[in-house]
């Protein structure tokens, strides 16, 4: 059998509701249980194996890079674990089908649950402790999406966002744990982990790791003072907290606690921190539990008392308390599933869940409130029932423990004034709601469920009396396989009889029930006590918290984001000044030792111009055109320098770049008012921004000639000594761009092409001012497109075209290349675009711009992938010479398809770009539905 | 080696000529008055870094700067162009 079906299943059957929901409730139930009950079937299958100790295990690789593999594995505990998942799942979903209205979403619940399923399918059989937290991750969102099933109600919201914090934090503290673990072990692989105990503890991070993982155990169970978020999960619907509050959710931590038991335990610091908490935890849980009146909210903090209970049975120092916590584990899940789906049918068929008014239910449902009844008395511990047994095997834990010293006989009397409160607040549960008189006002007139909605309930209290009566039967080999798998030993002699004699948790037992019941006799007093204290809301604290961090991050925001793109250069700039200035501030002297250039009068005077184009483009900012033109003459110049010094590919660019941008701003200028409205800036911030500015031009300029002037070991006699004998080419740019550094620009053709595409999405359905006059109000000209303009360019475009392709064709072995040639081809059709206008050009050049990107980002691709054909690493390149009669020697390269590539996707995002910047005002401008 | 020499001369001496031809048309950049003295400027100043790149491939004796100079032959015109076009309709593609 394979192992990746158990979680593949359900993970598969997530879509099942959402496509069967249209065929009616039941159906969608139906098909919904199909796959988890398979995966049930595969589970109940492996049982011989597991029970003869056998570990199934199941791996493929993932990321192994980073120890991440995804592996599962079935042993004792997970064992257990996923047949009360399925189980209980199972169930769930059955009462579901009764307790959801006509009004809810089936469909959604039901994809939820079984993602939920799926989850925490992943947290039990994960074989590698990276996988384990990406489930751990998933069951805390797709829990979050559960409790907020309601959306419309805001307590199921904040509900749902309490419980997503708090349990997200814990995760984030478990990562932390876990690959602390990772690195000390060396291995994220599980089985490896618990091997390596020794090892954990005698390392320097264990108190890190123990503290760190018990936070995202103790989030997860709502274990003190992390239990708060549990009760506001009530929020959601009855199915959910049957499922989530007694066999899964809140048991992730404590299998937590169960699946490292072997290799964190066996520590004083593990023991005092669990065992206190687990301590604190039962009492608070089970007093709180006693003022409830809702039925859901005592049931919510039993639970964290029995999850208190647990945590403190595995912080005892015995191998019998670890034995007994996995019992509890399931005893708790059985009754409490049972109790919160009978809570669920009381407030289903009476519209209340307020025990002041739920009362003398026991006339109009007798048979709900005998399963009702069996399933609280197993909680309050009552002989004959499963919930006994694991509490008596705390008390006689308790008995034989030594973790306070000399005050160790405080924690079998704290453990048996919290079985006390346990059967106080079960025999409230009992009493209030089934007899102490009538109903008072209750919306409907209860009456027994639907069959089928009692089903699940009878099945598990079934289980309870089961387990309470036969425990060794019922239970005996899983709880003896799930105990070796935490031991990870040979277990200890105990025995699961139900009686044992009279003896100390007898003993204890008997005053619990008598303290119990004493309590809830006099509960009167007690309330009375307790309403003295303040009601302190947990959620109002939390919310205040959360208010007032979201006030603090806006303020951050609103001072980093203020939506000023002034602000954002100004903090960009000046952080890369402190970067960029700070090692210039260690270097003793900027200058190296490399000669100097000599200097002649034209570089001067280049160098000259290039300062008066920058200067008169600063002076000119105002009026757009004329600072249009200023920085034209940079450009040139630059594109000059390039050229001369030796850097011919390069200038190539630069020159088409800056017709193509010239080309862009006088489109967009259009648009702008002519002039900046002359409200200078105020001399204070003049002074800033210049001061700024010459900062960085010192910094950057002395940062150039410092590099300028030292000797450096560059990468490129690599490309240089290569580039012809392992590219094809003797043209190194080109090479590097198509075949060395391929993987590169083919990165960065897809970025032009998005960029492109989101530019047109941007000019989609875009209606902008178009002036009427000029800057000095002179009205336009009539003549759309004079004559001349139009012949000239006419005649322009197949010499252009000629260009291209020859700077295309050569480029591999001289300067050009498809990048250069795209540029020129696509300045030409623009050109057309001025002189001959939109019209024109569509009669004779009409087709979406898009596909030409599409197209050359396709070809580019193949051809990398083109050298898979011949065992080749991605984007190798092949090239051979032939020769042909009249043309002679020449050679062919795959770099060149690729290069086409390029060359088309530089057209395409150019064209569609400027083109239809170009288009607005026009007919033939892009529409919101991208036509 | 005589002839290299003259020929190195006429370079020199025809770069000179071509940056004083620079440094005019700067100024008449700066000076204009009007927008298309400037555009004008700038359009000769793309004419005379096309001299200036094939002075210096003639100098260098290296035919690997002639692309630059048909480039900016070329698209130079395109810029000019859409300049004027913009002068006269504002909106360069109608």
């Amino acid at each position: 059998m394979n192992l990746l079906w158990i979680p593949l299943l359900p993970l598969l059957g997530t879509l099942v509701p959402l496509l069967s929901y249209r065929f009616g409730r039941t159906a969608t139930a139906a098909l919904t249980a199909l796959l988890p009950a398979i995966s049930l079937i595969l589970v109940v299958q492996a049982i011989p194996a597991v029970f003869a100790g056998e570990a199934l295990t199941w791996q493929a690789s993932w990321i192994p890079q980073i120890g991440l593999n995804l592996a599962f594995h079935l042993d004792g505990l997970a064992l257990l674990f996923s047949l009360l998942i399925l189980g209980i799942g199972l169930l769930v979903i059955l009462y579901a089908r009764y307790y959801l209205s006509d009004n809810d979403h089936m469909g959604r619940f039901y994809s939820y649950l079984i993602l939920f399923m799926t989850a925490m399918l992943g947290v039990v059989l994960s074989n590698n402790l990276l996988q384990l937290w990406f489930f751990w991750e998933l069951t805390s969102i797709s829990s979050f999406l559960l409790i907020s099933f309601w959306s419309h109600k805001t307590d199921a919201r904040k509900g749902a966002r309490m419980a997503l914090t708090i349990t997200g934090a814990g995760g984030l503290a478990l990562l932390g744990a876990l690959i602390l673990i990772g690195q000390t072990v060396g291995s994220y692989d599980l089985r490896t982990v618990l091997a390596s105990g020794d090892v954990l503890r005698e390392s320097a991070v264990y108190p890190v790791i123990i503290v760190l993982f018990l936070l995202g155990a103790f989030t997860k169970s709502a274990q003190f003072p992390f239990h708060f978020w549990l009760p506001h999960a009530m929020a959601a619907p009855t199915p959910v907290s049957a499922y989530l509050h007694s066999a899964t959710m809140v048991k992730a931590g404590v299998f937590l606690l169960a699946r490292f038991y072997p290799v964190l335990a066996d520590t004083d610091l593990w023991f005092v921190i669990v065992s206190m908490v687990g301590l604190a935890t039962l009492l608070l849980g089970a007093y709180t539990a006693l003022f409830k009146h809702d039925l859901k909210g005592l049931l919510a903090y039993s639970t964290i008392s029995h999850l208190g209970l647990i945590t403190l049975l595995f912080g005892l120092d015995t191998e019998l308390a670890a034995i007994a916590a996995v019992f509890h584990i399931i005893n708790h899940a059985v009754f409490k599933a049972s109790l919160f789906m009978a809570a669920g049918i009381i407030d289903h068929e009476s519209g209340s869940r307020d025990m002041r008014q739920l009362n003398g239910l026991w006339k109009y449902m007798p048979y709900t409130a005998t399963l009702a009844m069996v399933a609280a008395a197993s909680m309050a511990g009552v002989p004959l029932l499963n919930g006994f047994l694991s509490k008596e095997m705390l008390f006689a834990e308790t008995l034989h423990q030594a973790t306070l010293g000399s005050l160790s006989w405080l924690i079998p009397l704290l453990a048996t004034i919290g079985g006390a409160l346990a059967v106080a607040y079960s025999l409230r549960f009992i009493h209030d709601v089934f007899f102490n008189g009538e109903p008072i006002n209750l919306p409907r007139t209860p009456h027994e469920p639907p069959r089928y909605m009692r089903v699940p309930v009878e099945i598990l209290v079934v289980l309870c009396l089961l387990v309470g009566i036969v425990p060794d039967f019922a239970v005996g080999d899983l709880l003896n396989a799930a105990a070796s798998a935490v031991l990870h030993k040979p277990l200890p002699d105990f025995s699961l009889a139900v009686w044992h004699g009279f003896n100390g948790p007898l003993l204890m037992s008997l005053l619990a029930v008598a303290g119990g019941a004493t309590l809830y006799y006099n509960r009167r007093h007690l309330f009375a006590f307790q309403g003295q204290f303040a009601d302190f809301d947990a959620k109002i604290e939390f919310e205040k918290g959360i208010q007032w961090t979201t006030e603090k991050a806006a303020v951050i925001h609103r001072w980093l984001d203020n939506a000023s793109l002034q602000r954002y250069v100004f903090l960009l700039i000046i952080f890369s000044l402190f970067v960029t200035a700070w090692p210039l501030l260690q270097l003793e002297n900027a200058q190296g030792s490399r000669p100097q250039l000599p200097v002649n009068g034209i570089v001067l005077v280049a160098a000259g111009l290039l300062i008066i184009g920058t200067l008169a483009t600063v002076i000119f900012s105002h009026l757009r055109l004329l600072a249009l033109i200023m920085i034209s003459i940079v450009g040139l110049i630059v594109a000059i320098a390039f050229a001369y010094f030796s850097a011919p590919d390069l200038a190539l660019t630069q020159l088409s770049v800056e017709v193509a941008t010239i080309i862009l701003f006088l489109l967009a200028l259009y648009f702008l008012p002519q002039k900046t409205p002359l409200r200078d800036s105020s001399p204070r911030r003049i002074v800033r921004d210049l001061s700024i500015a010459s900062l960085v031009g010192a910094v950057i300029g002395t940062l150039c000639y410092a590099m300028l002037t030292r000797p450096l070991h560059s990468i490129s006699e690599f490309f240089i000594a290569n580039s012809k004998t392992g590219g094809g080419g003797t043209n190194v740019v080109n090479v590097i761009l198509v075949d060395f550094r391929g993987f590169d620009t083919l990165g960065e053709i897809t970025v032009l092409a998005i960029a492109g595409l989101g530019i047109y999405k941007l000019l989609a359905g875009m209606r902008l001012y178009v002036p009427a006059a000029d800057s000095e109000g002179r009205p336009w000209a009539k003549d759309k497109n004079p004559m001349m303009l139009a012949l000239i360019s006419q005649s322009l475009l197949p010499l252009a075209l000629l260009v291209s392709a020859y700077i295309f064709l050569r480029g591999h072995n001289m300067p050009g290349g498809g990048f250069i040639a795209g540029l020129i081809t696509a300045i030409a059709l623009i050109q057309q675009y001025i002189a001959h206008g939109v019209a024109w050009m569509k009669i004779r050049l009409n087709f979406p711009y898009h596909w030409l990107i599409a197209a050359g980002l396709l070809l580019a691709t193949f051809s990398g992938l083109g050298s898979w054909l011949f065992d080749q690493p991605f984007l190798t390149t092949w090239f051979d010479y032939f020769s042909l009669p009249w043309i002679g020697k020449f050679e062919l390269a795959s770099a060149m398809v690729f290069d086409l590539g390029v060359y088309f996707t530089v057209i395409g995002a150019t064209l569609l770009i400027l083109a239809n910047l170009g288009q607005l005002t026009t007919s033939e401008r892009p529409l919101p539905g991208g036509k | 080696m005589l002839s290299l020499t003259i020929l190195q001369g006429a370079v020199l001496l025809t770069s000179t000529l071509v940056v004083v031809a620079l440094i005019l048309n700067i100024w008449r950049m700066l000076r204009g008055p009007d927008i298309t003295d400037r555009i004008l400027a700038l359009d000769t100043l793309y004419i005379n870094s096309i001299a200036l790149i094939i002075l210096l491939g003639l100098y260098n004796g290296s035919a690997l700067y002639f692309e630059g100079a048909l480039l900016i032959a070329m698209l130079g015109f395109v810029s000019t162009a859409a300049l004027c076009k913009y002068l006269l309709r504002g909106d360069i593609i109608e």
